[in-house]
C-alpha cells in the first residue's frame, strides 16, 4: 500500500427533495493509500451509500473534493467522468444489477462494448475474467439461470473486465447466504491482493477480517476507525426500526 | 459486442415488447402503403380507361357559324360555309405522332328526318364506338346490328310510341327497334340512332359526317398536343379539347389523393404517437438498467445511440413488413373500390421509401425517451430499484 491514492477533503452532500434539505454527508475526510481493501460501515442514513457514488463519480457533492489516483473527479468537463468510471472504477452492486437479456458473457463484456477493442479481443478478455471467478462454464446462461452468488460472481468479472485500479462494492454479501457471502469475500480479498484498491459498504461485521482499515461513519462523517472506534459505536444497526 | 449487438440483443430476447413496438409502426405504414399504392392504382387505371368518361375532343367542320344558345335555347345560327367532314379523312386520325393516346373515334351524322308524320332527330353512328364512348348510357334490348335497325331515345319513343320490336318507317325505309334508351336527361333522349350507313343513306351524305368524338387517354400527354396533332392531318375542321371531362376526373383523383396524403399524415402523427409511448415506458421500464449503464462508464451519447438503434432496427423491419402488408391489403382492396379491371401500380421507390419514412418516424418518436434515458441521475437509477 502507497500513496494517497483516494484523497476525499470536505465533503458535503445536501439533498434537496419535497422542500426540505437533508444532509447526507458533513464535512467527510478520507485518505486510502493505493491497494488497501477498506471497509465502510455505519447506520443507515450514515452516508456510505452517498460516499460510495460521490467516490464513483455518479453524484456530484455540494462541496469539498474527490480525488482519485491525483485526478480532481468534479473537476473533469463534460463526459469525462463517464470515461473515469470506464477506466478506473469497478462497480459491484448488492443487487447484482445484470442486464437480463444478456448471458453472463455478455454482461461481462458491457463496459468494453463502448471501447474501440475487437470482437475477438474483447471476448477473449471477458472468457478470461469469467475464468477468475470460476464461471466460464456459465457463460452463456441468462442470470435469470444463475444463483445469486453465481450472479454476483458475475457483477465482479464486470466490475474487472476493463481492469480498473478501483472497484467500489455495495453490500456485496447483502443478498447472499453465510457461505456464498463468504467465497465473495474471498475472491474480493484474492482481487485485493493483486493490486486492486477496494472500497466496500457493508453491514456485516464478520466482513471486517478481510479489511485492511474499516471505518465507521456517522452523520456524515468518519466517526471512527476500527477497532479503534468506543465500545458501543453503532455499526451496522437501522437507524429507525 | 458493441451497442448494436446490445439493441438485437434486447429486440430479440424482449420479443413482446419488440413486437408491439414493430406492430405500433408496421400498421401505419401498411396504411400508408395501401393509400398511396390504391390512389396510385387508381390513377393509373383512369388514365387507362379515360374513354370511360366520355369523348375529350370534339372534331366539327370548320365554319364561321355563331350559334345563339342561352340555357339551352337556341335562338339563332348565323352559318356561313358550314359543311360536313369527309369520313374517308377520319383515318388520318390514326397516323398522328400520340395516336397511341387514341382509344375511340365516333364519327356521327346528324340530321332530321320525318318519322309518323312528325320531324326527327336521327344520328347516324358506328354503334360499336358510340356505346363504348357513352358509358353513362342504359339500354333495354341491343345497340343496331345492321343498317335496317334502330335504338329510340327515350323522349323519341315516348313521341312517337315505339316498343321493342316494333317496326318503324323513317325516311321511307323500314326499320326494327332493337333498344330503348334509358332517360339520361339530355339531348340524347331525343335521338333515332342508326348505323352511320344508314343515316347517310336517308340524308343523302354519302361519306360525310357531322361531327366526331374522340377519347384520348391523355393524363399523360398533354391534351392541347394532340388538338394540335389532329388539326394538323384535319384541315379545314375545327378541333377542341373538352378539358372539362379530363379535369374534372382528374380533379376528383386530385381529391382522393390529397384525401390519402391527409389520412396517411394521420396515421404516421398516430404512429408516432405510439412509437413515442412505447418507447417512454421501455426507458422507464430499464431505469435499472440504463443506471448501470452509466455507472460502468456508457457516455449519455452511448444511451442515446443504443435507445435510437433500437428504434432504428425496429423501424427498418416494421417499413419492410408494412411495405408488404401495405402491398397485401392494396391486392385485397383494389377490386372492391375501382369500378374497372385496375392493376396495382408497382411503385419501385415506394419499398426504401416506406423503409425511410418508418425509420425516420422511430428516431423521431425515440429522440425524447433516448435523450430522457440519457439525463437520468445514475444514483436515482440504481436507487430505483
Amino acid at each position: 500500500m502507497s500513496g494517497r491514492f483516494i484523497e476525499i477533503s470536505a465533503l458535503e452532500k445536501v439533498f434537496t427533495g419535497e422542500g426540505k434539505a437533508v444532509a447526507a454527508l458533513r464535512g467527510l475526510e478520507l485518505s486510502v493509500p493505493e491497494g488497501t481493501f477498506l471497509g465502510v460501515m455505519g447506520q443507515s442514513g450514515s452516508g456510505k451509500s452517498t460516499l460510495l457514488a460521490i467516490l464513483g463519480g455518479l453524484c456530484h457533492p455540494s462541496a469539498g473534493t474527490v480525488c482519485v489516483d491525483g485526478i480532481d473527479l468534479y473537476g473533469l468537463p463534460g463526459e469525462r467522468l463517464a470515461d473515469f468510471r470506464r477506466e478506473y472504477l469497478g462497480f459491484v452492486f448488492q443487487a447484482h444489477n445484470l442486464v437480463a437479456y444478456l448471458t453472463a458473457l455478455e454482461n461481462v463484456m458491457l463496459p468494453l462494448s463502448v471501447k474501440r477493442m475487437s470482437r475477438v479481443a474483447k471476448r477473449a478478455r471477458a472468457l478470461d475474467v469469467l475464468d477468475q471467478v470460476g464461471l466460464v462454464d456459465r457463460a452463456d446462461h441468462l442470470p435469470s439461470a444463475m444463483s445469486g452468488g453465481e450472479q454476483e460472481r458475475v457483477a465482479i468479472a464486470r466490475a474487472l473486465v476493463n481492469e480498473p485500479p478501483l472497484i467500489l462494492a455495495d453490500e456485496p454479501t447483502g443478498s447472499l447466504d453465510t457461505d456464498t457471502s463468504a467465497e465473495i469475500m474471498a475472491l474480493l480479498k484474492h482481487l485485493n491482493d493483486q493490486g486492486i484498491t477496494i472500497v466496500m459498504v457493508t453491514h456485516n461485521p464478520e466482513n471486517q477480517q478481510f479489511f485492511h482499515r474499516t471505518v465507521v461513519l456517522r452523520d456524515g462523517r468518519v466517526d471512527c476507525e476500527l477497532p479503534a472506534c468506543e465500545a458501543g459505536t453503532p455499526l451496522y444497526r437501522p437507524a429507525r426500526v | 459486442m458493441n451497442l448494436g449487438s446490445i439493441a438485437l440483443s434486447n429486440l430479440r430476447r424482449r420479443k413482446t415488447r419488440a413486437a408491439f413496438l414493430i406492430a405500433g409502426l408496421l400498421i401505419g405504414i401498411a396504411t400508408v402503403v395501401a393509400l398511396l399504392t390504391l390512389t396510385s392504382s387508381l390513377t393509373v387505371e383512369a388514365q387507362n380507361n379515360m374513354e370511360n368518361y366520355g369523348a375529350n375532343i370534339l372534331i366539327t367542320p370548320q365554319s364561321n357559324a355563331m350559334t345563339l344558345t342561352y340555357g339551352g335555347v337556341t335562338v339563332g345560327n348565323v352559318a356561313v360555309g358550314a359543311r360536313e367532314l369527309n369520313q374517308a379523312d377520319l383515318g388520318k386520325i390514326l397516323t398522328i405522332a400520340n395516336r397511341k393516346n387514341i382509344a375511340i373515334v365516333a364519327p356521327k351524322l346528324l340530321g332530321a328526318a320525318t318519322v309518323k308524320g312528325k320531324t326527327m332527330l336521327l344520328m347516324g353512328v358506328r354503334p360499336d364506338a358510340e356505346f363504348k364512348i357513352k358509358r353513362w348510357w342504359v339500354l333495354d334490348g341491343r345497340p343496331m346490328a345492321n343498317d335496317a335497325e334502330l335504338v329510340a331515345g327515350s323522349a323519341a319513343a315516348r313521341e312517337l310510341g315505339l316498343q321493342m320490336g316494333d317496326y318503324v318507317r323513317v325516311g321511307g325505309k323500314r326499320f326494327t327497334v332493337t333498344g330503348l334508351l334509358h332517360e339520361t336527361g339530355s339531348q340524347d333522349d331525343n335521338l333515332l340512332l342508326t348505323t352511320l350507313a344508314a343515316a347517310q343513306s336517308l340524308l343523302h351524305k354519302p361519306g360525310r359526317v357531322s361531327m366526331v368524338e374522340v377519347a384520348a387517354q391523355c393524363s399523360n400527354c398533354p391534351i392541347e398536343k394532340i388538338v394540335a396533332q389532329i388539326s394538323g392531318v384535319l384541315p379545314g375542321t375545327k378541333v377542341t379539347a373538352m378539358q372539362q371531362v379530363v379535369q374534372s376526373r382528374m380533379h376528383a383523383l386530385g381529391q382522393f389523393r390529397s384525401f390519402s396524403l391527409a389520412a396517411a399524415g394521420v396515421v404516421l402523427g398516430i404512429e408516432a404517437l405510439v412509437v413515442f409511448l412505447t418507447m417512454m415506458g421501455s426507458v422507464n421500464e430499464r431505469t435499472r438498467e440504463i443506471g448501470v449503464f452509466r455507472a460502468i462508464g456508457f457516455r449519455r451519447g452511448h444511451v442515446v445511440g443504443l435507445i435510437l438503434i433500437e428504434a432504428a432496427v425496429a423501424s427498418v423491419l416494421a417499413g419492410l413488413l408494412g411495405y408488404l402488408a401495405g402491398m397485401g391489403t392494396t391486392y385485397v382492396v383494389l377490386p372492391f373500390v375501382a369500378e374497372g379491371s385496375a392493376h396495382v401500380a408497382w411503385a419501385p421507390l415506394l419499398a426504401p421509401g416506406a423503409v425511410l419514412i418508418a425509420v425516420a418516424i422511430g428516431a423521431a418518436a425515440s429522440l425524447y425517451p433516448a435523450l430522457h434515458a440519457s439525463r437520468m441521475d445514475p444514483t436515482e437509477a440504481l436507487r430505483a430499484l
